[in-house]
C-alpha cells in the first residue's frame, strides 16, 4: 500500500503577521510550523502502511526552508520526501498549486492520498478536491476514521450533528479532520534520520509544466487585498488597592461602558 | 546497546560549545534540548565579555551577532525615594577590539546550534531528557520519554536546575540560600531612540546596575543592558531571602514596583513590553560545585554551578564556554583511549582548575559572604543617599556647615561597629 502525503509548511500561528504596504503582499516573521492537519494525515498513513506495509511519501511545494516540513514527516516516520521547488511554482493559488502537486503525485503509483483538510494560515480547503479532480479520483473530505481492506476503503466524516460512513474505490483522496488520531511525537532516532536524508527534488520542467501553468500565471484567483483584524482596544490596568480597584472596576462596566 | 560517541543534554552556551568541539573532532554528537529551539528557554540578562572565550570558539567568534558593545557602566544606588547615579565611561572600549558585548541568547544560541549543525552534530530541540542509563557505576546514555539512546560519553549542560547531576548523584539537594530568582523583561525601542536616550553612538552600547531600595533589603539587585534594538531590564532578588520576608513580597512585584521607578522609566519610557521571563540562577559560588564527573559523564556550565557574582559583575556564560570547551576536549580523549572511567575523566576537573573557570571561581570564593551582608542594600544606599540630600538642601533656616552635616550621616550609619566589620569583610573578595 503506497501512501502519499501532500503537507504544507505554514507560519508558526505565533508569528508576527505584517500586511506590506502595497496591501498585497504579507510580511511573516521566519517562524514556521507543520500544518496542524497535514499531521494527522501522515500520522493517519503510517498507521496504514503499520498495517498493510508499503511506503509513505511525503511532498511538498514551497521554498528551501519547506524541507523543514519533509524533514519533520521523516522524522514521524516516512520513508521518502519530495521538495517541489521552482521560482516559477511562487505565489500560485489553490488550483495552481493542486495541478503541480496531482503532476508530481502521479509520477509513480500509489493507492491513497492524505492530506490535510485545510492550512491554517489561509483556510481554503481547496487544495485536497482539486488534487483528487486533477486526478479523477474520488475525494473524502474531513475523516474521522479511515479503514483499508481489499482495495477499498471505509471512512467516517463528520456531518452537522453526527456522522457519515462512506466507502470508496482506492486509489482515493481523503482530507483529515482534527480527531482522527493523535500524531506521535518523532523519536530521536527518527530526526536523526530524518536530518541526514537526502530529499528529492523536482522543478516544473521535472513535472513537464510550463511557467504559464504555474505560479501566479497558472492562478485563477488573484489576492486584491488584505486587510488587517481590527485592532482590540489596549488593556487597561486599574491600579490601588485590590478592594478599591474592584470598586472601580465595576464603576467602569456599569457607568462607562454600561455592560453591567 | 548501540552507543553514539556523545550525547550532550542542553542546549545552551556549555553545551553547544561541548558540541561543537565534539563535532570538529569528529566525534558523532547528539544535542538534545528542552526547549523549541536552543537559546528559547534562556533568560540571560545580559552581556558577554569576549577575551576569556574567544579561545574556546576559535574562528566563529568573529562572527557572532551581538548586539551592541559595551561602552559605560552605569550605576544606580536607589533609596526609597532619592537616588544617585554613578556614570563610568572608557574612550578604550570604543575602539575594536571591545571588551564585551551585549547579547540575547535567543538569537546567539539560535547562530552557534547553526554552526554546531555545520559541524555534523544533531542538535534536537523538544526532547527532554528524563534519566540516565547505567552500566554498573558508569553511565552509559539517556533516556527521553520511552527511548533509550546509548553514548559513551553524556555531558550534562543542563543548567542552574541540573536534573542530570541530580539523576547522578553528583549534586547535593538544592538549598533555597544557594539560588536566587531573576526576572527579566525586554522593552522594543527604536534603534536610534536607544543611542540618543543613554548617549551613545551607533552600535555602542551600556551596562546599568540597579542597587538598594529596589529588592527591599534583600540580596539582589537590578540590571539594564542596551540592545540593538531592545532593552533587556531585570530584577536578581536571593531566595532564601524571599522566603524569610516577614512581610511576603512575590519576586513579580519587586519586578513591577522596579520598573516603575522613575530612575528605569526615564530608560524605558515608550518601550513596547516583548517579553517576560524569569528563571534561577545559582549564587553559591565555589560552595555550590557538584562533583563534575562520573563514570561516563561530565557537568559543564550552569549545571556545574559555574556562576560567579561579584556586584558589580555576574559572569556565568565565559564559564559556560570555557568548561563546554574543556569537557569536549576530555571527552575528546576519553574517547579516543577508549577509557571513560572516573578515573581518567577526573582530569576535567584539573584542566578546570588550570583555567579561569575554577581559579576565577576558588579566587573569588568569599564573595557572596560579603555581598550577602544586608547592609549593602539598605543602610550604605540610604547613607548615600542621605548625606547627598544634607549637601545639596537649602531650605528656611540655617544651614548647618557642609561638613557637620556630612559627619553626621557618616556617624549615623558607617562609623560604628557593623560599618568597621563591613570594611573588614572586603577585604575577603
Amino acid at each position: 500500500m503506497n501512501v502519499v502525503v501532500l503537507v504544507k509548511q505554514i507560519p508558526d500561528p505565533e508569528a508576527l503577521v505584517a500586511i506590506g504596504g502595497d496591501g498585497v503582499s504579507l510580511d511573516i516573521e521566519q517562524k514556521f510550523a507543520m500544518n496542524l492537519f497535514d499531521e494527522f494525515a501522515i500520522e493517519e498513513a503510517l498507521r496504514i502502511k503499520a498495517k498493510h506495509a508499503g511506503k509513505v511519501k511525503v511532498i511538498t511545494l514551497g521554498s528551501r526552508k519547506a524541507i523543514e516540513a519533509l524533514r519533520t514527516g521523516i522524522a514521524m516516520g516516512a520513508d521518502e520526501a519530495v521538495l517541489l521547488e521552482d521560482e516559477a511554482f511562487l505565489a500560485g493559488d489553490g488550483y495552481a498549486t493542486a495541478l503541480v502537486l496531482s503532476r508530481a503525485i502521479a509520477k509513480e503509483p500509489f493507492d491513497i492520498i492524505l492530506c490535510g483538510r485545510q492550512a491554517i494560515d489561509d483556510d481554503r480547503g481547496e487544495v485536497g478536491p482539486m488534487v483528487a479532480q486533477f486526478l479523477g479520483l474520488p475525494h473524502v473530505g474531513g475523516i474521522l476514521k479511515l479503514d483499508v481492506a481489499d482495495g477499498r476503503a471505509v471512512a467516517e466524516v463528520a456531518v452537522e450533528g453526527g456522522k457519515e460512513t462512506v466507502e470508496v474505490q482506492l486509489p482515493a483522496l481523503f482530507t483529515a479532520q482534527k480527531g482522527l488520531n493523535e500524531p506521535r511525537v518523532p523519536l530521536i532516532t527518527g530526526v536523526m534520520r530524518a536530518m541526514k536524508a537526502q530529499i528529492a527534488r523536482a522543478t516544473a520542467a521535472d513535472l513537464g509544466l510550463a511557467t504559464a501553468q504555474a505560479g501566479r500565471p497558472g492562478s485563477k484567483v488573484k489576492v486584491v487585498q488584505y486587510s488587517p483584524p481590527k485592532k482590540k482596544p489596549a488593556v487597561q490596568i486599574i491600579p490601588g488597592a485590590p478592594r478599591e480597584a474592584a470598586i472601580e472596576a465595576v464603576r467602569i462596566l456599569m457607568d462607562v461602558e454600561r455592560v453591567l | 546497546m548501540d552507543k553514539v560517541d556523545a550525547i550532550i543534554v542542553g542546549g545552551g552556551l556549555a553545551g553547544l560549545t561541548a558540541a561543537y568541539h565534539l563535532a570538529t573532532a569528529g566525534r558523532q554528537v547528539i544535542l538534545l534540548e528542552r526547549g523549541d529551539a536552543p537559546g528559547s528557554k534562556n533568560v540571560t540578562g545580559g552581556r558577554i565579555y569576549v577575551d576569556p572565550i574567544k579561545d574556546y570558539l576559535p574562528g566563529i567568534i568573529a562572527e557572532a551577532p551581538f548586539e551592541r558593545h559595551v561602552v559605560k557602566e552605569i550605576i544606580t544606588v536607589l533609596d526609597d525615594d532619592a537616588s544617585v547615579q554613578l556614570e563610568y565611561a572608557n574612550d578604550r572600549w570604543r575602539s575594536e577590539p571591545y571588551m564585551s558585548y551585549t547579547v540575547l541568547r535567543a538569537t546567539f544560541d539560535g547562530w552557534l546550534a547553526e554552526k554546531v549543525s555545520e559541524k555534523g552534530a544533531f542538535v534536537i530541540p523538544k526532547k527532554k531528557v528524563d534519566d540516565l542509563l547505567w552500566e554498573e557505576d558508569r553511565v552509559v546514555g539517556i533516556k527521553a520519554g520511552d527511548e533509550e539512546i546509548g553514548a559513551h560519553i553524556v555531558i550534562a549542560a543542563d543548567g542552574a536546575l541540573s536534573f542530570m547531576a541530580e539523576k547522578a548523584g553528583l549534586r547535593k539537594p538544592l538549598e533555597p540560600r544557594n539560588y536566587a530568582v531573576a526576572i527579566k523583561e525586554i522593552y522594543r525601542l527604536d534603534e536610534k531612540t536607544i543611542d540618543d536616550r543613554f548617549g551613545l553612538q551607533p552600535g555602542e552600547g551600556t551596562a546599568n546596575l540597579f542597587v538598594g531600595a529596589i529588592t527591599r533589603g534583600m540580596f539582589g539587585g537590578g540590571f539594564l543592558y542596551t540592545n540593538r534594538d531592545t532593552l533587556s531590564l531585570g530584577i536578581v532578588v536571593g531566595i532564601g531571602d524571599l522566603i524569610q520576608q516577614k512581610d511576603p513580597v512575590a519576586a513579580s512585584l519587586l519586578m513591577e514596583e522596579f520598573a516603575a521607578r522613575p530612575e528605569v522609566q526615564r530608560w524605558i519610557r515608550g518601550g513596547e513590553l516583548k517579553e517576560y521571563a524569569a528563571h534561577i540562577i545559582s549564587e553559591a559560588g565555589a560552595g555550590g560545585i557538584p562533583k563534575l564527573y562520573t563514570g561516563g559523564m561530565l557537568v559543564a556550565g550552569d549545571a556545574a554551578g559555574f556562576s560567579l557574582n561579584l556586584g558589580l559583575t555576574v559572569r556565568g556564560m565565559e564559564f559556560a564556554v570555557a568548561s563546554g570547551a574543556i569537557a569536549a576536549g576530555v571527552a575528546d580523549e576519553a574517547l579516543a583511549k577508549g577509557d571513560l572511567s572516573a578515573a581518567f575523566l577526573s582530569r576535567y576537573e584539573q584542566k578546570l582548575k588550570e583555567s579561569f573557570v575554577l581559579s576565577d571561581m576558588e579566587t573569588f570564593r568569599h564573595a557572596r559572604d560579603v555581598l550577602e551582608n544586608k547592609r549593602l542594600f539598605t543602610v550604605y544606599p540610604k547613607f548615600l543617599s542621605e548625606l547627598l540630600a544634607a549637601l545639596f538642601t537649602i531650605g528656611k533656616g540655617k544651614k548647618e556647615p557642609l561638613y557637620t552635616s556630612a559627619k553626621a550621616a557618616v556617624r549615623k550609619y558607617i562609623l560604628n561597629w557593623e560599618g568597621c566589620k563591613d570594611l573588614f569583610s572586603v577585604r575577603k573578595m
